[in-house]
């Protein structure tokens, strides 16, 4: 049994919640190898440098990002080690559903306990609970009616590294985000059988990982109560028709559709009704955005501040796909540009593109549509009529009108950059 | 084997971050080992070249600042300054 630093502090700070917590979750990755440290294991392959890194990101980004593949996974950009955080190429998104192997991977914290399934459970508790319950995996799913949707889990930062100027965090560049088909059951059902009482105003979520530091704020986060009994808020054990991969939350994380990845609790172990606004680094001042900055329809009203509100729903946005900036392509043939777009929820509406950087626009046509949370793709084929540079550009309009911005919405954070691609194709 | 184990442990405690990360190379200069030392208690250090370089010498202060603060990081007072003076220098902008 190996014993960390941390450990050691925490037995001797917290010897009781702390430890607790920590036993019931390392019991299967602590006893799989010497060379785990809190049940991470750390055979990585690394295949050196050129990452698809997105241009625009910090320079000390670009040269540090490697292409390294964790266990399970597919090479995609790391960002960091520890915690990890990898990107998804954005070759990836050619695809609507986004391959499980290939799914983005965050964290905050470095503690990650490959959860044994035999030994986990979901504690329903809380000020505002009724009656407590306790399911583990065969109960929730016997419990309750399963339920599938596809939707976007894209982290609140995606595209931080392209903010000018520069602001601090994991520099992410477009592909911190992915699309799946989520199953498991709905979150509602699951408050309904154990009774929110009508004092609740939020529902908060905890996960089996934590800090390597007992000092270190544990990641808990909450949503409103409205949104958790919304019947699209699921707690889910499968992605893609596969249980969910260790590194995406195995064997449970709450989907939250619409909103940004914040709220998609991984490795969920507790779900709380609660009567005072959750408290914490993670729910303020991390996480938020300022009050009216953004067009947005859902508030966290028990969490606003004049000054600043949480993130909440994504904003529009889109991404080309199947063509790159500085690419050469040839004159007088027709080229395909296609991508994706989606938003908080509300659907894409339209998208349109530019080829000829923003001065004339021509509607997509959309591609198949597997529900207002998904990518939904888009296509539209152009013909240069004679060598010479053309700016591509595609611009997502939602079902309530929004659309994405020409310019930034600079916010300290780096959230919420829907700005308007321009790939430039050099035809001859 | 106990000994050996308690030996390891040891080692594993004196140096997490080699113990679990791939070598990270920062700049070589006056604080390095301090910087080293400091922040992958919590963290690998690729974190400092992919924040660079566009933090100057206050808002790698106040990134220090907000490790202690917020996240509870085990710096000792007197160390901090070697710790900005480091980073503003070696990955400011």
């Amino acid at each position: 049994m190996i014993r960390r630093n941390s450990d050691v502090e925490a037995d001797m700070a917290e010897p009781s919640a702390w430890q607790e917590r920590r036993t019931f979750l390392r019991g299967a990755g602590a006893a799989a190898a010497g060379t785990i440290i809190g049940g991470v294991p750390f055979a990585r392959t690394v295949l050196g440098a050129g990452a698809p890194v997105s241009a625009g990101v910090p320079a000390g980004a670009m040269t540090e990002a490697v292409l390294a593949a964790l266990p399970g996974k597919k090479p995609l950009i790391r960002l960091s080690q520890r915690p990890p955080n990898y990107e998804t190429p954005v070759s990836f998104f050619k695809d609507v559903i986004t391959p499980n192997d290939a799914f983005f991977v965050r964290y905050h914290l470095a503690d990650i306990p490959e959860v044994a399934l035999a030994e986990w459970k979901l504690k329903i508790g809380g000020d505002a609970v009724e009656r407590p319950a306790e399911y583990d995996m065969a109960a929730l799913k016997s419990g309750f009616e399963t339920v599938e949707i596809v939707a976007v889990c894209q982290c609140s930062g995606s595209r931080r590294g392209l903010s000018s100027p520069h602001v601090q965090g994991v520099e992410w560049g477009y592909g911190a985000m992915g699309n799946a088909r989520w199953k498991g059951v709905r979150l509602k059902d699951v408050l309904a059988k154990s009774g929110v009482k009508k004092e609740a105003i939020e529902i908060a979520f905890n996960g089996a990982d934590g800090p390597v530091s007992p000092k270190t704020p544990d990641f808990i986060k909450s949503i409103p109560v409205w949104k958790a009994l919304d019947e699209n808020t699921i707690v889910a054990f499968e992605m893609n028709g596969q249980p969910l991969p260790h590194w995406n939350g195995f064997p449970a994380r709450i989907i939250v559709p619409g909103w940004t990845a914040t709220y998609w609790m991984k490795h969920v172990v507790s779900v709380d009704a609660i009567t005072t606004p959750q408290g914490g680094f993670w729910m303020n001042p991390a996480y938020r955005i300022p009050t009216g900055k953004f067009p947005l329809v859902d508030r966290f009203l028990t969490q606003e501040t004049p000054a600043n509100t949480p993130i909440t729903e994504m904003v529009v946005n889109s991404l080309i796909t199947s063509v790159a900036d500085g690419q050469r392509v040839p004159a007088k043939r027709p080229v395909e540009v296609r991508g994706i777009a989606w938003d908080g929820g509300y659907g894409i509406n339209s998208v349109e593109v530019s080829t000829d950087g923003g001065k004339s626009w021509r509607p997509a046509t959309l591609g198949e549509d597997l529900g207002r949370y998904s990518f939904r793709p888009w296509s539209l084929r152009f013909t240069p009529s004679k060598p010479g540079s053309y700016a591509v550009m595609a611009k997502a309009t939602n079902r309530i009108g929004a659309t994405q911005t020409l310019d930034l919405n600079f916010n300290p954070a780096g959230y919420h950059n829907n700005v308007v691609q321009r790939v430039n194709l050099v035809a001859a | 084997m106990k000994t050996l184990l308690a030996a390891f442990v040891l080692a594993m405690l004196a140096s997490p971050a080699l113990a679990q990360d791939e070598k990270v190379v920062l700049k070589d200069g006056p604080g390095k080992d301090t910087v080293e030392n400091a922040c992958a208690a919590c963290h690998s250090l690729d974190y400092i070249p992919m924040n660079s370089p566009f933090l100057d010498h206050a808002k790698w202060d106040a990134t220090v600042k907000k490790m202690i603060s917020a996240f509870g990081a085990s710096i000792e007072p007197a160390e901090v300054q070697a710790i900005v003076d480091y980073l503003a220098k070696n990955y400011g902008g």
